[in-house]
């Protein structure tokens, strides 16, 4: 299976070993095998894997992980850049836009998901 | 709110449950369905390909049976339950206004409130004696399981990343083996999603590579109609290969494309396709192949595929925004100098070839 790498030292995410548990939420939600149990204890194992979708911070009860979220998405760079909203796509910076999806007039839809 | 309509045409019958008539539907798919998911990957009204909201039966389930979370893109929907052939199983469909699971979460569409909301509007826990919810695990940047629970009582087990591996995850007592966690990015999970970013590019192309055609007549020597097959049909070549190149060619071969960042791999597949293309159409010139127009299109189609391989991050399934943002930083400026110089230098060839 071919492993994807992105680009390195460029993830925000931060892991607070202090507020751990350990209950392993973490474990189950990253998609990209980004953290692991050691002895018991998590810790992040692959750091450049993380594509910030924010899934083990929203499930992390102790609120030991922190990270920037947000979608890898140019076309969503680019039109939050431009002032426009996309509308087709799931690419969206701000996630809290949750207007009516009505088709902007730009129209700007790449293929994202 | 209101409850999932019995007449959608994919609801084969209906089942009633104490929380009333719940639609039933059919893990086997109907060439309407088929049909269906041909026509939004690509790109076919994709915006609007939704099931209505709410608790649906698949089978005929009963209280102990197994509920499964998923969102109201048709295709997410068809996609899990054709996964479940001879299961019987509750699926509560969220409003994600038609986006699949893992864009929904990312937005926050799919999320924790939606989740509760929904829940207690279809009054699932008079429908089930167990309180138990299989969350799609790609559905966790917007869901939190342990908010689930203490907003409604049921508590939140994230299913596999893939509907096919849910048979296996529910055979093992609802455990995903670390596989199952994983989301991969295969040559087919990448071939899938050319098509949208094709068409979505060649709608943009229709308006622009007339023009080009147009004004490659105007240039030259030889005549309108001569010049305009001479530098107005290269042109349109060019263009082309650009958007191949940058929607078609570097999804497919994106793990084998030196380098990290999507632009790069772009820029070194435009450069490589420009080239095949100088040397393909001026394979019996006179002029030999170092002229201003091809340096012209070298650069301009580099940039081309550069930018839509740079537009192929949104679709694929492991870059992170701070990695887009900073090829960007560099990707975009060079991009744009690239195409001005190339126009530039093309509108040059023109006047004086």
């Amino acid at each position: 299976m071919t492993r994807f790498v992105y680009l390195k030292d460029v993830v925000t995410l931060n892991f607070d070993a202090e507020n751990c548990y350990g209950c392993g939420m973490c474990l189950e939600v990253c998609p990209h095998g980004v953290l692991v149990r050691d002895n018991g204890k998590i810790r992040i194992k692959d750091r450049d894997a993380c594509m910030e979708c924010g899934a083990c911070a929203r499930n992390c009860p102790a609120e030991a992980l922190k990270v920037r979220t947000g979608v890898g998405c140019a076309a969503a760079v680019i039109n939050a850049a431009l002032g426009r909203t996309s509308s087709s796509c799931c690419c969206v910076i701000e996630p809290e836009e949750t207007d009516a999806k009505t088709k902007s007039a730009a129209g700007k839809s790449s293929g994202c998901c | 709110m209101s409850p999932p309509r019995l007449g959608q045409p994919f609801v084969v019958s209906s089942v009633s449950t104490p929380a009333g008539t719940v639609p039933q539907v059919s893990a086997e798919l109907t060439p309407a369905d088929f049909w269906g998911t041909i026509k939004v990957r690509w790109g076919v009204r994709r915006t609007n390909y939704k099931v209505d909201p709410g608790l649906y039966a698949l089978g005929c389930p009963d209280e102990k049976s197994p509920v499964l979370i998923s969102a109201n893109y048709k295709l997410s929907f068809d996609t899990l339950r054709s996964a479940l052939k001879g299961r019987h199983l509750w699926i509560l469909v969220l409003d994600t206004n038609g986006i699949n699971v893992w864009c929904a979460a990312g937005k926050g569409t799919f999320s924790t409130a939606e989740l509760v909301r929904r829940l207690q509007f279809s009054r699932l826990e008079e429908v089930v004696s167990h309180r138990r919810l299989i969350v799609p695990q790609l559905a966790a940047p917007g869901v939190a399981a342990h908010e689930v629970k203490k907003l409604s009582g049921f508590k939140v087990t994230y299913g596999p990343i893939r509907a096919a591996d849910l048979p296996a995850f529910i055979d093992r007592g609802f455990k995903a083996n670390s596989a199952m966690r994983l989301k991969t990015f295969s040559t087919w999970e990448r071939l899938v999603l050319v098509p949208v970013e094709l068409v979505a590019a060649l709608k943009m192309a229709i308006i622009v590579v007339p023009i080009f055609v147009f004004l490659g007549g105007l240039g030259g020597s030889s005549g309108y109609w001569d010049d305009l097959m001479n530098h107005g049909l290269f042109a349109a070549a060019a263009l082309l290969s650009g958007v191949l190149a940058g929607t078609v060619l570097a999804p497919i071969l994106l793990p084998w494309l030196p380098g990290r960042a999507f632009a790069l791999k772009g820029t070194i597949l435009g450069l490589l396709v420009a080239l095949a293309l100088v040397f393909v159409w001026n394979a019996d010139s006179m002029e030999g192949f170092i002229t201003l127009e091809n340096l012209a299109w070298i650069l301009i189609v580099s940039a081309l595929s550069a930018y839509f391989s740079m537009n192929f991050t949104g679709a694929s399934t492991y870059t992170s925004l701070s990695g887009v943002k900073k090829e960007m930083q560099w990707a975009v400026p060079l991009q744009i100098a690239a195409a001005a110089v190339g126009l530039a230098l093309w509108s040059w060839s023109l006047f004086t070839a």
